[in-house]
């Protein structure tokens, strides 16, 4: 089985899916939706043999790895391979397209067929793009699918989106793309700060090997700091993702915050601080500021919004400011914290969105003002939308709750301060889930009238919920599957970076004060 | 001395056998029902109630299997710790998720599943004509489910599951009626000042980890004794903070008066028997802690001391007899954290009034829901009077909880209460004279606004509005009603003379010490005795014998500062919600304006640069498409060049 390339069929499966769904008759249009859903379902189930495939405890960088040469006169390789941090992002991509899909059934995209089929088509390509961010273990091959990825998200946008989506497309491309020129600076820096060659720009041969001037790799971790800021998106660069989490259609947005945002995350593991040790160090004071401001900023920022989908936006800068914490804490707790986070909001901002979106449908505005007794009309989505929200503030027992948790212990571990003020903003998302859930759900009963009572949750609407709904429980109380592939892959991060966790006090220092 | 306790302090538990391995049947019972009463929808609406009903007597069933097999063995052997699956295993931090059945929760098991299960019971009749019903059931068996986790749990991050768990509960249950705004917003009053407290107990968890390597009980302990005096009152401050909210202890108290929105049942149940007094099974719990680090205990007692009177001079002005029995609750946990921050002469007091209280304070909200369910869901006291004929039963068993926690002998809160009072008078220096005389001038003010709270229902002249025909509730609702009044009759005298309750908790929190009050024993009981039928004689002179005024007249200072809760709202709005919303207001502009506006501003000069290139943007796929084709085309030539 593992022979079989898993990585790129999980391109491939997704591709031949839109080129199918691009290509159909004009007549037979309606078959787009089962042709994606079907393709994105096949995904999954490579994605499942490639979770099966892997084996937490082999000891080795990469696995089901897959190398041809590309351009050898620059080093560059088609190169893919997961370790347990790629593979679980991989992972929850593929469960969170099909049910993407399933969510955008009906979205009103039906002026003309050939907008209907290419709106699930471009979700195909998105899904294959994210595959090969995850996977590729070329740096220039990562890159290639980090700038590639703009395109479908740019149309999804652009094309498919609210009244001000040609502003928020253009804004999010301007803000990505100025980003990407930057780390292609350091890309290329990289290569010749490497050992070069046929492979050089592969991330084993480069491990270890980048070496220059403290100055210049400083520099290099820079260029590649800012692209991923932008991506995460980190204050104050986050301004892009606001407008376009709100002009994008529900279900680009899951793929867009959910799964795409992660690729900031991931590549500041996998980059900033398995390529430049020494300059995650000496950046990280700065980062953690940055990051304990985003926590608390996009929180408040949360707190005083009125669009719901821009809060929802905002709630997930607040979250990504956890995930950099947890991940520049540099320690075991922090770093596996960091990891299940990144999984755990995936899960928990698509619920968010989809179930705010399957509101929007039924009442026509995103403004929370404009609802209010909810709950006595649509209980059901009520009640999950009560779920999605718990789970965003991260309620014990609900999957959050554990990354959270550890993200906060594992920069308590070494940063007491940043984790104090970090923690604040557990009160401030109880402020901001449960403000929101009592201006759209709770209150008088709204009057419709006889013949346009909103109908509660549909079979449809169900399933897109349940099963994220169980991804929230199950991984609540029974984590240990996602961090026993996550684990291996932390500690070969900090053997690079070549840190290890404080000792307990009370051991370290006796009964001494 | 400490005969039973190993060198740190705690008892070694031992892996569980018989019916304890078997103790997460207890949970698994009632969460079964909440999620069967939630998924099933509408299906359930029919038995669902009954379900929720049977599972959490189920429970009460099982947990009396434990207790008895617990009462079998020797007191070395009531600890039994069962392991469940490995929970967080993360790097250097791996939590196991396990159950800890001992004396302590098994104590709290059967207080929660009996009174528990006699409210199901109640909440049958009570909520028999909610539409929503079901949910109100589902709920219930959520909270009893997150409560019995909370006892239960091995750790105190498993611990925090259940004290959010039952968080949620609570929001949910206070938000029942949540049409209703004003109900709404006590929900969301109440989770938001949990989640303050909640942090204090995220840190002090945290905290514990990087002193200690672990957060279970046994490592905890066990680390106590090589820790440094900073922090162990760092993490005892800490908890002390997450107990306060919880437990509605001063300054985090705000939140419990408005809690009275939930239904009756809820009242009882949630915000007055079990979950606020979780606050003192976490002090217990962490008595280790408290014992190496006197600093922190005694700010416990102190908070303890501020709020029994906070809560007992609330409880003087209230008219709406809910809000009157909640500040009673406040003020009785207060009494309890009292004890508990004395440390081992109090613990077993602590744990001993939080169960007689447990009782009489359930029987007098099921009381006062009866009394509402005959008055047309009316709760002001100043339009009840005379309801003692209307209504026998509820006044008797009123009134059998009413002598219970006013202190009278021979009933349940006598025996509790005095030995707080008697407690708290021992120590040293300015201690006993500061604790034990906010308890007894406490246990005077009670005796005072019970008796107000009693006569003014139940004595005197009828008050009522025209509309209302009060009678007596169903038998569903009065069985538990006289159930729990025995219990408040009888508990103490059970527990009490005999010392079972500090025999019973030795293995846990270690020998009871006996210590000198600074006052003789009699002497004390003498003055208490006499405050409390002081306090009586005050409220039969000017709520019995007097008619009350139907509007309540302007009165002192005091009594109009009391009726608003001491300022305690427009003191958090002053120092927090005002600031706060002016904090969002400004940020959101400067958002818009300075942030985005910077990034804004580069645009508008790259904008000029791409009205150029607009022309270029035809709209049209296709020439995108070919543009990116001429794009690929270039760069495969180029490459092919150079290779």
């Amino acid at each position: 089985m593992t022979s079989l390339p898993l990585l790129t069929l999980m391109m491939v499966v997704p591709v031949l899916g839109a080129v199918v769904v691009a290509a159909l008759p004009t007549g037979s249009v309606r078959l787009a939706r089962p042709v994606a859903l079907g393709a994105s379902l096949v995904t999954l189930v490579l994605a499942v043999l490639a979770w099966v495939a892997f084996d937490a405890g082999s000891g080795r960088m990469f696995q089901l790895t897959e190398t041809h040469s590309w351009i050898p006169q620059f080093g560059v390789s088609y190169a893919l391979g997961v370790d347990g941090i790629a593979l679980a992002l991989i992972v929850m991509a593929a469960i969170l397209t099909p049910v993407c899909i399933l969510a955008a059934w009906n979205d009103e995209v039906v002026d003309t067929p050939g907008r209907f089929k290419r709106y699930f088509a471009l979700m195909l390509v998105l899904e294959a793009f994210m595959v090969g961010v995850f996977a590729a273990t070329d740096v220039f091959l990562f890159y290639v699918f980090f700038e590639a990825m703009l395109i479908p998200v740019y149309f999804l946008i652009g094309l498919y989106g609210g009244p001000q989506r040609q502003y928020a497309a253009v804004k999010f491309l301007l803000f990505s793309l100025a980003g990407g020129l930057v780390m292609l600076v350091s890309v290329i820096a990289v290569y010749f700060a490497g050992p070069g060659g046929e492979n050089g720009f592969l991330v084993e041969q480069l491990v270890g090997n980048v070496n220059g001037s403290t100055g210049a790799l400083r520099w290099m971790f820079v260029g590649f700091f800012i692209a991923f800021a932008v991506k995460a998106p980190m204050w104050p660069v986050h301004t892009w993702l606001p407008d376009a989490a709100t002009e994008a259609r529900p279900a680009t947005a899951v793929l867009l915050v959910g799964v795409l945002d992660k690729v900031g995350t991931y590549g500041m593991i996998r980059f900033c601080l398995q390529l430049f040790p020494e300059a995650s160090q000496w950046a990280t004071p700065v980062v953690l500021t940055l990051a304990v401001i985003s926590v608390v900023y996009g929180a408040l920022l949360a707190i005083g919004q009125t669009d719901m989908m821009r809060l929802i936006a905002f709630t997930s800068i607040s979250h990504f400011g956890f995930i950099v914490l947890g991940i520049f804490a540099m320690t075991s707790v922090g770093g596996a914290g960091a990891n299940l986070y990144m999984i755990n909001h995936g899960f928990s901002t698509a619920a968010l969105f989809l179930i705010a979106g399957f509101l929007v449908t039924r009442h026509g505005s995103k403004r929370i003002p404009d609802y209010g007794g909810w709950q006595r009309v649509t209980p059901v989505l009520a009640g999950t939308f009560l779920v999605a929200g718990l789970s965003s503030l991260a309620l014990p027992g609900l999957s959050t709750f554990v990354s959270e948790f550890l993200v906060l212990q594992g920069t308590f571990m070494r940063y007491k301060v940043a984790a104090v003020i970090a923690a604040l903003g557990i009160v401030l998302a109880a402020l901001y889930i449960l403000l929101m859930y009592q201006r759209v759900m709770t209150g008088p009963k709204p009057a419709f009238p006889e013949d346009a009572v909103p109908a509660d949750l549909s079979h449809r609407e169900r399933w897109v919920v349940a099963p994220i709904i169980a991804a929230f429980v199950v991984l609540g109380f029974y984590p240990k599957p996602v961090l026993d592939v996550l684990n291996p892959a932390v500690r070969t991060t900090m053997e690079i970076v070549g840190v290890t966790d404080p000792s307990p006090a009370a051991e370290a220092s006796g009964s001494a004060k | 001395m400490h005969s039973l306790i190993t060198a740190e302090g705690v008892p070694a538990a031992a892996d569980a056998s018989g019916a304890a391995s078997a103790a997460w049947l207890l949970v698994a019972l009632p969460l079964l029902g909440a999620a069967i009463l939630l998924l099933g929808g509408r299906r359930t609406n029919r038995f669902g109630p009954a379900l929720a009903t049977g599972m959490s007597w189920a429970s009460f069933a099982f947990g009396v299997v434990v207790l008895v097999q617990l009462l079998g063995a020797s007191a070395e052997e009531r600890a039994h710790h069962l392991t469940l699956w490995s929970w967080i295993p993360a790097g250097s931090f791996d939590l196991d998720l396990g159950l800890l059945v001992d004396p302590l929760s098994v104590a709290f098991v059967m207080l929660i599943t009996f009174v528990g299960s006699l409210i199901h019971v109640y909440s049958l009749g009570y909520m028999e004509h909610d539409p929503d019903k079901r949910r109100f059931f589902a709920y219930l068996n959520l909270f009893v489910a997150a409560m019995l986790l909370l006892v239960l749990s091995d750790s105190y991050l498993l611990l925090f599951v259940g004290w959010e768990g039952v968080g949620l509960a609570s929001y949910l249950l206070i938000g029942f009626w949540n049409w209703n705004p004003a109900y709404a917003t006590a929900a969301n009053k109440a989770f938001i000042v949990n989640r303050v407290g909640d942090l204090g107990l995220s840190l002090a968890i945290m905290t514990m980890f990087i002193s200690f390597g672990g957060v279970s009980y046994a490592t905890v302990n066990e680390g106590v004794a090589n820790a440094g005096q900073g922090t162990l009152v760092a993490i005892g401050l800490l908890l002390l903070v997450g107990a306060c909210g919880k437990s509605a202890q001063f300054p985090l108290q705000s939140w419990l008066g408005d809690a009275m929105a939930g239904p009756t049942p809820v009242s009882a149940l949630i915000h007055a028997a079990t979950m606020v007094t979780a606050g003192v099974y976490l002090v217990v719990r962490s008595h280790v802690i408290y014992d190496a680090a006197p600093d922190a205990a005694l700010a416990v007692a102190l908070v303890g001391a501020v709020t029994l009177l906070f809560g007992a001079v609330v409880g003087c002005a209230k008219d709406d007899i809910k809000k009157a029995l909640a500040a009673s609750t406040m003020s009785q946990i207060g009494y309890m954290m009292l004890a508990a921050g004395l440390g081992p002469v109090g613990y077993a007091f602590a744990i001993f009034h939080l169960l007689t209280h447990g009782f009489f304070k359930a029987g007098m909200f099921l009381g006062a829901g009866s009394v509402m369910h005959g008055m047309n869901d009316q709760v002001n006291m100043r339009r009840f009077g005379g309801l003692s004929g209307a209504m026998k039963i509820t006044w008797a068993t009123f009134g059998l909880g009413y002598l219970a926690i006013i202190g009278l002998p021979p009933f349940s809160g006598f025996w509790s209460k005095d030995e707080i009072i008697h407690s708290a008078f021992t120590g040293e220096g300015w201690r006993p004279w500061v604790l034990g005389g906010a308890a007894l001038v406490g246990a005077g003010i009670t005796a005072f606004y019970m008796s107000r709270l009693f006569f003014m229902t139940f004595h005197g002249e009828k008050r009522w509005t025209e509309d209302v025909h009060p009678h007596e509730s169903p038998k569903i609702m009065t069985i538990p009603m006289m159930v729990l009044a025995v219990g408040s009759a009888f508990l103490g005298l059970a527990l009490g003379p005999t010392h079972a309750i500090e025999h019973w908790l030795e293995p846990v929190v270690g020998e009871h010490p006996e210590a000198d009050a600074v006052i003789g024993t009699l002497p004390l009981m003498g003055i208490t005795l006499l405050l409390v039928v002081g306090g009586i004689y005050l409220a039969w002179r000017s709520y019995w014998r007097e008619d009350v005024p139907e509007v309540a007249p302007r009165a002192s200072v005091l009594t109009r500062a009391a009726r608003v809760d001491l300022y305690q709202d427009a003191v958090n709005e002053g120092l927090f919600m005002r600031p706060g919303t002016h904090l969002t207001r400004s940020l959101v502009f400067a958002d818009a304006r300075g942030v985005d506006g910077a990034a804004g501003g580069m645009a508008a000069l790259v904008g000029g640069f791409s009205s150029r290139l607009r022309r270029l943007q035809t709209g049209y796929a296709r020439s995108y498409a070919l543009t990116m084709l001429t794009g690929v085309v270039a760069v495969l030539g180029a490459l092919w060049v150079i290779q």
